[in-house]
């Protein structure tokens, strides 16, 4: 559609005003994590810093260190084991089937989409049980387990995409079943890798309530920290403003590097989309 | 023509992934139903028949009527603001603008942070001290002589609390809905829009006529997404007012009553009550989406 001069110009009045209020809290987190100590004060809040100062992120890089380092060690592994999974179910619930493959892939979906509070108590137990309660590798094992649906979904949709003469041809030349997959599909879905694994290590980075539950204080994640942090009386507020950046920066930096890939991720959720 | 030995190759490949999900969705759903059909409150299991009793204590408990109201306030709202907001936001877009890249960069980059940093940083602009303490947009707003906007925010009598919650989700997600509507509009055949401007339709009768028709299957995947993200909301709550028991829904409640009152009978009913009001929203969904996918 093309647009006349006014109502072009109303349209770009509207979507510079909302960008700004979308930029409202990266601005206030910015300054105020900017600020040198003396400058903190709640009534000069909007106020630009004096200059460059990093004794806010410096102080809340210490304190959460530790937990960062946890939530590293947590999501690549997680992210990685999830997309291998969900590529090889993808691989199969898109080409391969075999009976009922129809009706266990719904039911496999439906996984995403639980409330994770009506498994909860049984998880604690199990992995008490296991003697993974309260720690990193439990976590892992839990954001894959509960990664199968959506990594297996985002695969078998883009594997739906490729034809399947050019697997037959493969057959023909006498490649079985996991050639085919090492060969052939492999080497074809990098950009799903991307994808899934951006969105992996998105929302297992973000994830908060299975953190909050299965691991101990001293495993904790960067969200979980993040939160306590904010809940304290005694850390400045300055303080928890430089944390939630730190929290937020590597996921951040993979959207504004990556975004075209995450939008996609994002997409995939909306099932057909 | 594939063999027996491949069919059960490609099964095996994927049984390990079917046996989790089988162990940790379906068999974890039956054991908390069992559970809260219990008599277990305190550390150690306790599986005594009770029936119904907990989910009949729940309803007639008042704060899970609270919670109720609080999560159906929450979603109608937040529904609503995202859909209006994304459509909007996607349309102005559509019109293939200079800078579009940047501004879609600008209403998506929220999405890409957890709930705890958006609610940590929400927490401090919806910061409802008054007098000298007055802060965040608060104060703002006063700066800008705009004072009837000053408010006490989620500190406002219920339940209205929970509906200034719905802002910090809604700048969260709307961005989502912003990218769902925009790849809808562009998904539009440009002859169908073209043809209509030949018979004379205005810009707006073909907005009112042909796209908002054909957004309808957008606005179901949309209202599914964001609806099965609103009836489990829970860090974010938990990040802007800790425990708070006026801005309490039912994860927090499952959450409290469960891990820090030692009541699991009640907790895992708590926890069966949200998977329900998911499923009613989620199933058909996922039934429609299989379907119309077999067709294609």
């Amino acid at each position: 559609m093309t647009l006349s001069r006014p109502a072009r110009l109303i349209s770009y009045g509207l979507l510079v005003l909302v960008a700004a209020v979308y930029l409202l809290p990266v601005y206030v987190l910015l300054v105020t994590g900017l600020k040198s100590f003396a400058e903190v004060s709640l009534r000069t809040m909007w106020d630009l810093p004096s200059g460059f100062h990093l004794d806010n992120f410096q102080l809340a890089f210490v304190r959460l260190a530790p937990n960062l380092r946890n939530s590293l060690t947590l999501t690549l592994p997680a992210a990685v084991f999830s997309a291998l999974l969900g590529s090889l179910n993808g691989y199969v619930f898109a080409k391969l089937k075999f009976r009922g493959s129809e009706v266990i892939f719904p039911l496999i979906l439906f996984g995403m989409f639980i409330p994770y509070q009506s498994i909860l108590i049984p998880l604690v137990r199990f992995m008490q049980s296991i003697g993974l309660y309260g720690s990193i590798p439990g976590l892992i094992l839990v954001h894959v387990i509960y990664g199968i649906p959506i990594t297996t979904l985002i695969f078998r949709n883009y594997y739906a995409t490729l034809p399947t003469e050019m697997l037959e041809a493969a057959r023909i030349d006498g490649a079985a079943i996991l050639g085919i997959y090492r060969w052939v599909i492999l080497p074809l879905s990098v950009p799903s890798f991307v994808v899934v694994l951006i969105w992996q290590v998105t929302s297992i980075w973000n994830e908060f309530l299975f953190a909050i539950i299965l691991t101990s204080p001293s495993q904790w994640p960067i969200t979980v920290a993040l939160n306590n942090l904010a809940g304290s009386q005694i850390v400045e507020w300055n303080v928890q403003m430089a944390g939630s950046l730190l929290a937020a920066l590597p996921t951040l930096l993979v959207y504004i590097l990556l975004g075209r890939y995450f939008v996609r991720g994002l997409m995939a959720g909306a099932l057909k989309g | 023509m594939r063999s027996d030995k491949d069919r059960l190759l490609s099964f095996a490949l994927v049984s390990p992934s079917i046996l989790a999900i089988a162990i940790f969705v379906y068999g974890f759903i039956g054991w908390s139903a069992r559970v809260s059909l219990s008599t277990w409150q305190g550390l150690l299991p306790d599986y005594t028949w009770a029936g119904l009793k907990n989910y009949l204590e729940l309803f007639q408990d008042r704060r899970f009527q609270i919670d109720i109201r609080n999560t159906v306030v929450f979603t109608v709202l937040f529904l609503v603001a995202c859909l209006v907001i994304g459509l909007i936001l996607a349309v102005l877009l559509d019109q293939r603008l200079r800078g579009e890249d940047l501004f879609r960069g600008i209403y998506l980059f929220p999405m890409s942070v957890s709930f705890i940093v958006t609610g940590v940083a929400w927490r401090w602009l919806m910061n409802p001290a008054t007098g000298a303490r007055t802060s965040g947009l608060n104060l703002l707003f006063e700066r800008l002589g705009l004072d009837f906007l000053v408010n006490s925010w989620h500190t406002t009598t219920p339940p209205w609390g929970i509906a200034f919650i719905v802002i910090p989700a809604v700048w969260q997600m709307s961005g989502f809905t912003m990218a769902l509507y925009l790849a809808g509009l562009r998904g539009i055949p440009e002859e169908i829009q073209e043809a209509a401007t030949v018979d004379g339709a205005s810009g707006l009768q073909i907005f009112r006529h042909i796209s908002l028709p054909m957004l309808k299957p957008v606005t179901l995947s949309a209202v599914i997404i964001l609806g099965h993200i609103s009836l489990k909301v829970f860090d974010l709550i938990v990040a802007i007012s800790g425990k708070d028991i006026r801005l309490d829904v039912p994860s927090i409640y499952m959450w409290t009553t469960t891990f820090d009152a030692n009541n699991f009978a009640r907790g895992a009913a708590i926890g069966i009550i949200m998977l329900l009001s998911v499923t009613i929203l989620v199933v058909p969904y996922l039934n429609y989406s299989m379907r119309s996918e077999a067709e294609v």
